[in-house]
């Protein structure tokens, strides 16, 4: 999945540009590691194998982020059911109306700066 | 070799505070700060020998700092890990005296962030791949631990605005606090929005100011006409940058900070008869009770309500109205450690915590990251 010569980042921008949302499993100790990184942060070994997320989540915190003269946005931090956390933003519903504990799936949205891995309530 | 009792705290100082004026810069409240500590110890600024300076101002602090104040250190610490960093560097200066690497420590920051008119120097570096979301650095992380307390163990708004309405009451019987009118749980809680659940009043200040503090020796006591306020303990501990890293959002590592500096110290929270808990939101103060051992994980909430924490309460805490009443100069660190030896000197005036022998300072930097913790205590608790 990862050229031997690509940068943790440009590997994750990649896959995310083809709708998919990349991590680094250990091959050493087995722990989901996120953000990419060259070495496991858990045992340091350097065998990291890149696998795709199913996109399947749960909110681990929230905040709704107020501005003087616009609605608010939301920001989260996902725990992805493959064991890694990362922060994002629920869309769908109101920013102040995303709760701890909501079961959500991961999308792909484009945006200036590139693509950006956002979530929605699961269905059902 | 234990540090426990080996170096001391002889001179404590603040600079100007709150808002001091266009034209006046950062090393103009060090200098401000500097001679008043040099004169509460009653030192030469030519017997400084280790300088110890962080800052969002200056990529090398000390460099600034010695060559404003015409200081030429032989030890020189800029170790910056956030609002924390004074208390790490009193461990520091300890560390380093007892080497033999320098006698005199001086220890010092200031900020005109508030006459800079809003121009912070936040800090704010996010990840490539979390630049797109937009938290609002530093408030919206706190917020985040603020939503997963709340979520875990029931931590309510109200329970949050306790711990601001607390810091007031202290701020009000401190004539250098920054906002001393009255503050209700009702007032925080209607208060504007920031990043929920924290509004602005479970902000901390944004004020100009900065202090000193002057460490050395304990066998020089005698050399100083102030009691010495000795370093009984530290402990430092880090384990995340982003809050994305933070393993669990309700507990920070001022588990581990907290208990090397208990262990070194030789006492427990039992024992402490004031604590500075770096309240730069009000949840921190909720978690750092909990992680320091004052009360049980997720018990915080509970802890600081019925003005429990506030003047006449079990326990004193922020006596000086803290980063959210008192001051807020950006790094707050240093300005915990000159109000828990005045405490301990017993100069605190309306505010004094009747015959208070131990002071804990605890220290936060980043978003929750860098953990420091200092036991200080007085002559009567060596």
């Amino acid at each position: 999945m990862a050229r031997a010569d690509e940068a943790p980042a440009a590997v994750y921008r990649r896959l995310l540009e083809s709708g998919t949302l990349g991590f680094q499993r250990c091959a050493g100790c087995g722990a989901a590691i996120f953000y990419p990184r060259v070495l496991c942060l858990v045992c340091g070994s350097t065998s990291l194998v890149w696998q795709t997320s199913a996109g399947r989540g749960t909110v681990y915190a929230t905040t709704a982020v107020h501005h003087r003269d616009a609605e608010p946005h939301n920001v989260v931090l996902v725990d992805l059911e493959e064991g890694f956390r990362m922060m994002s933003r629920v869309e769908g519903v109101p920013a102040r109306e995303v709760r701890v504990g909501m079961r959500v799936s991961f999308e792909t949205r484009r945006e200036d700066a590139g693509p950006v891995a956002v979530f929605v309530p699961e269905e059902g | 070799v234990s540090l426990r009792g080996r170096a001391a705290l002889f001179g404590v100082a603040e600079s100007d505070l709150g808002e001091v004026g266009p034209g006046s810069t950062p090393l103009d409240l060090i200098g401000q700060a500097t001679l008043r500590v040099l004169d509460d110890a009653g030192l030469e600024k030519g017997d400084v020998d280790g300088l110890f300076s962080a800052s969002a101002y200056y990529h090398m602090p000390t460099l600034s700092v010695g060559e404003y104040l015409g200081i030429r250190p032989r030890y020189s610490d800029a170790t910056n890990v956030g609002g924390s960093s004074f208390v790490a560097h009193l461990l520091h200066a300890a560390a380093a005296i007892h080497a033999g690497l320098c006698e005199v420590a001086l220890i010092t920051y200031g900020s005109t962030q508030r006459s800079d008119g809003g121009r912070l120097v936040s800090g704010s570096e996010p990840l490539p791949y979390e630049a797109p979301y937009r938290a609002r650095y530093p408030v919206s992380m706190y917020a985040l631990a603020a939503s997963r307390h709340m979520h875990e163990y029931g931590t309510t708004r109200e329970q949050l605005a306790e711990v601001a309405v607390a810091a007031r009451e202290w701020a009000k019987l401190n004539p250098r606090a920054f906002k001393r009118d009255d503050l209700s749980v009702e007032d925080v809680l209607a208060s504007r929005m920031v990043s929920s659940p924290l509004s602005v009043l479970d902000c901390c200040l944004v004020t100009d100011g900065g202090g000193a503090a002057i460490v050395t020796g304990a066998e020089r006591a005698q050399d100083f006409a102030k009691p010495p306020v000795y370093l009984l303990g530290a402990g430092e501990a880090h384990w995340h940058r982003n809050i994305s890293q933070m393993p669990d959002l309700t507990v920070t590592v001022a588990a581990d900070s907290g208990r090397r500096a208990f262990e070194m110290a030789g006492v427990g929270p039992e024992s402490v008869d004031v604590a500075m808990l770096y309240d730069a939101f009000t949840i921190n103060t909720v978690l750092f009770l909990e992680d320091l051992g004052f009360c049980g994980k997720g018990e915080g909430g509970r802890f600081v309500s019925g003005g429990r924490i506030a003047p006449g309460g079990d326990l004193a805490v922020n006596t000086s109205g803290g980063g959210l009443s008192y001051n807020h100069p950006g790094m707050y660190g240093l300005l915990l450690v000159v109000e828990a030896v005045r405490q301990l000197r017993g100069e605190c005036g309306e505010r004094q915590v009747p015959g208070a022998n131990v002071a804990l300072v605890h220290g936060n930097g980043g978003v929750l990251s860098s953990q420091v913790t200092a036991i200080l205590g007085s002559e009567g608790a060596l």
